[in-house]
């Protein structure tokens, strides 16, 4: 791979960087992009910087005065920190030069650990190693693969770097590729996700650039081209030029262009704001009660002693409760406002694609056949607007305890609000089987409560005290989109756990529910916020989950390929038209439509214009005038087309390539 | 019940359950009655189950006797040699807890069986609390074989299957050495002809 390079050196082209790898699945290692480091690290400089502030902060205040009123003299500022001692001993020479050394040894550790942190994606495999000391190696399977999440934290989104994390299948299984230039991770992921799919055929083939992206980013790649021949770009003028663009996608917000145009919901920032607000209400209730509870017990408490607190002391108490709770109240409302703004959804060839986050963006791409369960719920304070949200259980490749905390939790959810009609587009895109004719079962008879003619099996009547309230809606539905568990009246809910992932069936009856003829139930999918459970279920119904809901979940796995999603679309379709010339994997995209497997009902309308799947094509002859969006975003707004990284120190290379090398 | 191999006619499967690796071995030294609650309104499945060896009891009560053994000689020796009268108290609750456990034991394992149908396995515990889970073969991710040293004298070991799932979590215990493994290769067997993605 590429010389060893120390990033402020203007990079001399290297062997791999003159080829252009216009794909990064070429079964080469590869290296993250150079100011990884500065990221990872960033915490460390943030508390050595504190430290230094903390012990510097009189100094600083003193030298602060000095600077903008001489003439006030700030109080006594008597010394007696480090840096007098420096002074007085006529040590600033050595202090100054021990300062260095330090930067640059940690400036070479960095450097070293960037060395050795390395990626590789193999035709089977995805694969990290890093550690120089204690070495670690990684490697995860490509078919197993349960989705491909593209995080751009604030700080590292404005110089235009990205977090790939390549998601598995159990507890820290994750494989964290950090950080990219965006354009190569998106590129990456664009590979890891077409490899999974088994369509590897598809990949040879085919040379030429693809014409759409061609115009697309035209104007864009006039740009580089000069840029790029003028001056040998340094490592710097990198940094700047995707430093600007990344400012630049921060207030245009256009590193959504690839996906923007094909959501098929669209959430008013309105109803957004206002359903987190209602939610909030709940919190409110809570932090006043346990406000409540504070200041009762001081007031009684002084009442008793007889020493009634007034005035300004009261009212100090109450502030000094009230406030932080507050506090706490807007913070948590405005995590969950900011988290769910420029949200969209998407099909695309290699799964569902959702993006949200107002600073910090994630683009999370869940492949066929990985969702376990999906729930949608309503809560009553919602009701009156109409308003539901869609939650799913998935392999998220981490633990419990990571799971239930708040940036996790949003990871499950695929719709934070929505009316029915955005409910049901998202539903048939995560559902693929549900066909139209089933929206009834799910909506009047499912989500809406029971009406006459109830299709499903409910609690025994005698059974009620177990649920006051929700017996009669408390119950399952065996259909060919999957069990169906329908529950609550306050807080409606309604389960589809997929037969084809249904991990068992469990039944428990204890003493009173054996005398009542009655039997619990479990579905068991993974883990997440999704339960399965039953009670109160006739026994007969509870048998009949043992005896045919796991026959029919061996008989749905039979006929399910999801996991190689590819494989079995590319047989159906052998061929697009649109092919000739074009991406090789491209043409994949109009032809199936994301939920590719059996007998699949989402109207073709949706399916991406051109999917993000990175061209690998590696035509050196090609390569000069487009820049290689191997992020071909479909059809990129003008002015700001794909992130297209500045000059690059070879000319005919690819601009966003070897930013990383 | 006993010497009866899982035949189901109707499997379509290429490879049934009913090709058991060594059949006889699931039912070789086993109780041959299952306990279950007498009210009707238990949970009953159609089919026959398989049990477990009536070692697993007695295995069971020597170990928990050895536990037994060791609580009371700690407790007595902080009793009588370093004066603390207190420690006959826990010591006390957990040795009537162990007792109350042993006592039902026998019970209970006359109640634990499991039984392979076409598609999944299923395994039932419990007289008072009935539990039965039923996990499809296809969705079986590993399947381990433990067997602690009291467990081997007895020639008993424990066979655990593991799905995606946390909450599947089936565990048979008490069987013997050669079923067992018969039925570890058969659950594979079978797992991997149904195999699916996850």
């Amino acid at each position: 791979m590429s010389e060893p390079q120390l990033p402020p050196t203007p990079a001399p082209p290297t062997a791999a960087d003159s080829e252009g790898p216009t794909t990064l699945a070429d079964g080469e290692w590869h290296r993250m992009h150079p100011l990884t480091p500065l990221f990872k690290g960033g915490l460390a400089l943030i508390i050595i910087a504190g430290i230094v502030v903390t012990n510097m902060r009189d100094r600083l205040i003193a030298w602060a005065i000095d600077l903008f009123s001489p003439e006030a003299h700030y109080g006594d500022y008597s010394g007696g920190d480090p840096v007098d001692w420096v002074l007085e001993n006529n040590l600033i020479l050595i202090a100054l030069a021990s300062v260095l050394a330090l930067v640059l040894v940690l400036v070479g550790i960095f450097w070293f650990v960037w060395r050795f942190h390395q990626f590789r994606i193999t035709g089977d495999h995805v694969e990290v190693r890093k550690g120089i000391v204690f070495r670690s190696h990684r490697r995860a399977p490509l078919d197993r693969v349960q989705g491909v999440n593209l995080t751009r934290p604030f700080p590292a989104r404005i110089i235009g770097l990205a977090k790939l994390e390549v998601v598995g299948a159990g507890t820290d299984a994750n494989v964290d590729l950090e950080y990219l230039a965006t354009g190569r991770a998106e590129s990456v992921r664009a590979d890891i996700l077409r490899l999974a799919s088994g369509a590897r055929a598809a990949r040879r083939g085919g040379a030429a650039p693809t014409s759409g992206a061609q115009a697309a980013s035209g104007a864009t790649a006039g740009v580089d081209v000069s840029a790029a021949s003028g001056a040998p770009a340094s490592v710097r003028g990198q940094l700047v030029g995707s430093m600007n663009e990344g400012v630049n996608g921060l207030i245009s917000g256009v590193d959504l262009a690839d996906v923007e145009p094909e959501s098929v919901v669209k959430i008013p920032t309105g109803r957004l704001v206002g359903s987190q607000l209602i939610s909030s209400v709940l919190w409110f209730v809570f932090f006043a009660a346990i406000f409540g509870v504070a200041v009762g017990g001081v007031v009684i408490g002084s009442l008793i002693d007889g020493d009634p607190i007034e005035g300004f002391l009261g009212l100090g108490i109450t502030l000094g409760i009230g406030i932080p709770m507050i506090i706490a109240i807007v913070g948590i409302t405005w995590a969950q406002i900011s988290k769910s703004l420029r949200y969209s959804i998407a099909p695309t060839p290699d799964g569902v694609r959702i993006t949200y986050g107002l600073l910090t963006t994630v683009t999370e791409t869940l492949p066929p056949g990985r969702i376990f369960a999906v729930e949608v719920t309503q809560s009553l304070l919602w009701r009156p607007f109409g308003w539901w949200t869609i939650r799913i259980n998935r392999m998220s490749g981490k633990s419990a305890a990571q799971q239930s905390s708040g940036s996790a939790q949003q990871f499950n959810v695929v719709l934070p609000v929505g009316k029915r009609a955005d409910v049901e587009r998202v539903l048939s895109l995560i559902v693929p089987d549900v066909q139209p004719a089933d929206m009834a079962l799910i909506w009047e008879h499912g989500i809406l409560g029971p009406v006459d003619g109830d299709p499903y099996r409910v609690m025994a009547r005698r059974a009620w005290w177990r649920r006051p309230l929700s017996w009669k809606r408390h119950g399952y539905a065996l259909t060919d989109i999957g069990l169906l568990l329908r529950r609550g009246v306050m807080w409606r809910k309604l389960a589809i756990f997929p037969l084809a992932r249904l991990q068992g069936v469990s039944l428990s009856q204890g003493p009173i529910d054996r005398a009542q003829r009655v039997s619990g139930a479990q579905v068991h999918t993974v883990q997440g916020l999704i339960t399965g459970y039953l009670s109160g279920l006739e026994r007969d119904d509870a048998l009949f989950l043992i005896d045919g809901v796991t026959s029919a979940a061996a008989a749905a796995a039979e006929r399910d390929h999801s996991h190689r999603w590819g494989e079995y679309a590319a047989a159906d379709v052998t061929v697009a038209p649109v092919h000739d010339g074009a991406l090789p994997a491209a043409p994949e995209g109009p032809a199936f439509a994301y939920p590719a497997p059996p007998a699949v009902s989402v109207d073709p309308s949706a399916p991406p214009v051109a999917p993000p799947v990175a061209p690998p094509v590696a035509p050196p002859p090609a390569a000069p005038p487009v820049a290689p969006p191997p992020v071909a975003p479909p059809v990129a707004p003008p002015p700001v087309a794909p992130p297209v990284a500045p000059p690059v120190a070879p000319p005919p290379a690819a601009p966003p390539v070897p930013r990383d090398e | 019940m006993t010497q009866n191999p899982q035949t189901e006619p109707e499997t379509p499967a290429p490879l049934n359950s009913a090709e058991v690796t060594d059949a006889g071995a699931l039912d070789q030294g086993t109780y041959s009655q299952l306990r279950t609650a007498r009210n009707t309104a238990r949970l009953e499945l159609d089919g026959s189950w398989h049990q477990i060896s009536p070692r697993y009891v007695v295995s069971q009560i020597v170990q928990n006797v050895i536990f037994v053994a060791f609580i009371v000689a700690v407790a007595a020796v902080l009793a009588l040699a370093l004066g603390q009268t207190w420690a006959w108290i826990p010591a006390g609750v957990i040795v009537v807890i162990t007792l109350v456990t042993l006592i039902i034991l026998p019970r209970q394992a006359r109640a634990i069986g499991y039984m392979l149908r076409s598609d999944d396995i299923v395994f039932r515990k419990g007289i008072l609390w009935q539990r039965m889970i039923a996990v499809p073969y296809g969705r079986m991710q590993l399947v381990d074989i433990t067997q602690g040293p009291l467990d081997r004298a007895f020639g008993v070991s424990q066979l655990k299957m593991v799905t995606a799932a946390a909450t599947t979590g089936v565990q048979i215990p008490g069987l013997t050495q050669a079923a067992s493994e018969a039925l570890r290769d058969t659950l594979i067997e079978v797992a991997e002809t149904r195999r699916t993605g996850l």
